[in-house]
């Protein structure tokens, strides 16, 4: 959000101005300009256009793979049972709680430690270094280490840590959680939240820090409380901020696989879509079903990342 | 700490910050050491999981899966002994190191001439093409899983390494885009315009005075780019099996594990987030401005 760039409209003044006396020549102006582009247009397109559109092919043709006599056209049969499937609809009841309370909670952290690391205290860089680290461990490598070593029932460390400081109190029968059974979903929920407080952590406090210093102070002058200070000053000036991490964190959210699949499988409810597609078309190997499940995630993906562009877009507004 | 109430550390967190002259005679706006003290202790609850993990991968199996934890029990290698000694685990990181440099490298050679094209000599409708570049990225790659699969049953590209460079360039190809063209826009366009007037042609003005400008953002970008590829699970796991499994793929083999296997299982998941943890430090200082795709600088 700095201002200190230049725009797109300012460069085009580089330019030679387009000869007016010949349309061919600014045509060809046009193309030396486009042709670095098209490489990477045209792999775009044929990577990602292509399999979207045989998905929804697929998606209208009555295909299992085990019963491969009875291939043909299905109409919209294969959305019927989509919608009729209550599997698949408890599937997106997962996926939205998974993703708004992963989001919801690893913003509301992310500001509180945010504003922590804001202030000036010995050794700052090396605590936000270590706040960075679980964003970098391998999704999969987290999700086995809150799965195994974790969450354990028998030996994991927060069973361990409780065992620890029952005994500290002369008890030798301290609570034990069978965290992936009993509560498996807000198990998930943990290992994620773990992972994306430290992204939400870093955007906001790049907005902390560039909140203008002026405003804040002529408020602190007119004898604003701080909490006033934080409520009409950097609350507002953090809103984009904010809109920018939820948008981008429920994007990747929405799509987990990896902490599902590898926590609980998909068991005792936390089946999300991403991974109820993936089980239809391996496991039940129903490739129509599949395919129209696919079409429908993309169908929610697009509603929910048009609140994603539209603030991306205001962001690159303020940037040119 | 997360029971703070917010409005209490908001407000506290907003009533000492260092600027300004008036402050430095005032007692009361010296930074409170208390506050250190949470932020480190917060930092070391958020990092403790990833420090267990190394600990335990240097521990015996016997003494990893203990009720309460041994912290003290001695260290060993043999947790990284038998995870090296797994037939697949060479084969594994080797895949992923290819997958991840070789897309990376695709990455940027199509990303900088687009990024180019689209901020510092930008073509008309720059941001229609950002933004579809962008949807492309947002679409569910489940979706996209079963035609990519049933392409490469028919084309006999299942289980090779070139089919996982091909779909990760093209995942990471639309983020790449972005991050570029909001660093190649940090080139001053007073700096191109002097270059242009002192009659330097189009690859010397890139050479000395793009390049120099924008280096630590593509070197940032390429790290991402190779972090979001060795991290990728879901297209591995259904596009490759003995043969060109990556990483992920390998580490999924624990998913069921049981036994005494604790040890292994923190080793194989330490040596594979290290390069992720190495790559993303060293790009941490442009960490924010590549993961918000070149909104927060």
């Amino acid at each position: 959000m700095s201002v200190s760039e230049t725009t797109p409209q300012q460069r085009t003044v580089l330019a030679e101005p387009p000869p007016q006396q010949q349309r061919a020549a600014s045509r060809k102006a046009g193309w030396v300009r486009r042709a670095p582009l098209v490489p990477a247009l045209v792999f775009i397109v044929v990577m990602t256009q292509l399999p979207f559109a045989t998905t929804i092919v697929i998606s209208f043709i009555s295909w299992n793979a085990l019963r491969p006599d009875e291939r043909g056209f299905a109409g919209f049969s294969n959305y019927a049972q989509v919608f009729t499937d209550a599997n698949l609809r408890s599937s997106v009841v997962t996926t939205i709680v998974l993703t708004v309370v992963v989001v919801g909670v690893s913003l509301v952290l992310g500001l509180l430690i945010a504003l922590l690391l804001d202030r000036q205290f010995f050794g700052r860089g090396a605590v936000r270094t270590l706040m960075i680290a679980p964003f970098l461990v391998v999704p999969v490598a987290a999700a086995l280490l809150w799965k195994h070593a974790i969450l354990n029932p028998s030996y994991g460390l927060v069973n361990g840590v409780l065992t620890w400081v029952w005994g500290l109190f002369g008890s030798s029968s301290p609570p034990q959680v069978a965290w992936l059974t009993q509560y498996p979903l807000i198990s998930i929920e943990l290992a994620l939240i773990w992972q994306w407080t430290p992204f939400m952590m870093l955007i906001l406090l790049a907005g902390l820090q560039s909140r203008p210093a002026d405003a804040f102070e002529a408020a602190k002058m007119d004898g604003a409380s701080p909490f006033q200070a934080f409520r009409y000053i950097t609350l507002p000036h953090l809103r984009r901020y904010i809109d920018l991490g939820a948008t981008l964190g429920a994007i990747f959210i929405v799509q987990n696989f990896d902490a599902v699949f590898t926590m609980t499988s998909g068991a005792l409810g936390t089946a999300n879509l991403p991974y109820t597609i993936y089980q239809t078309f391996f496991v039940r190997q129903d490739y129509g079903l599949a395919a129209a499940q696919g079409v429908i995630v993309v169908i929610g993906t697009i509603v929910v990342a048009t609140f994603a562009l539209r603030s991306a877009s205001s962001l690159l507004k303020e940037d040119s | 700490m997360a029971a703070t109430a917010p409005s209490t550390t908001a407000a506290a967190a907003d009533a000492a910050p260092p600027r300004q002259t008036y402050r430095k005679h005032s007692k009361l706006n010296r930074p409170n050491p208390l506050w250190g003290v949470a932020a480190w202790a917060v930092g070391l609850l958020f990092a403790t999981p990833a420090l267990w993990m190394v600990l335990t991968s240097l521990h015996r199996e016997v003494d990893a899966a203990t009720n309460p934890p041994s912290l003290l029990a001695p260290l060993t290698l043999d947790g990284y002994r038998s995870f090296f000694g797994s037939s697949n685990a060479w084969p594994a990181l080797i895949n992923s190191a290819t997958a991840s440099v070789v897309s990376t490298l695709l990455v940027l050679a199509l990303s900088i001439p687009a990024a180019y094209a689209l901020s510092i000599r930008p073509v008309k409708r720059w941001s229609d093409v950002l933004f579809f570049l962008l949807s492309t990225r947002f679409l569910p790659i489940v979706a996209a899983v079963l035609p990519l699969y049933l392409f490469a049953v028919t084309t006999g590209a299942l289980d090779q390494i070139g089919l996982l460079i091909a779909l990760y360039t093209a995942m990471n190809l639309p983020i790449a885009v972005w991050m570029m063209r909001s660093f190649l826009a940090e080139v001053p366009v007073e700096m191109l315009e002097a270059a242009q007037l002192d009659g330097a042609g189009l690859i010397r003005t890139l050479r000395s005075v793009v390049a120099p400008v924008a280096m630590p953002g593509i070197a940032a970008t390429a790290l991402i780019c190779f972090i979001f590829s060795w991290q990728e699970l879901l297209l591995a796991r259904s596009l490759t099996g003995v043969v060109a499994g990556t990483a992920p793929v390998f580490l999924t083999s624990f998913v069921t594990s049981q036994g005494l296997f604790l040890a292994q299982v923190c080793a194989a998941a330490t040596v594979v987030s290290l390069p992720v943890l190495i790559a993303g430090f060293a790009a941490q200082d442009k960490l924010v401005q590549g993961l918000s795709l070149g909104a927060v600088k």
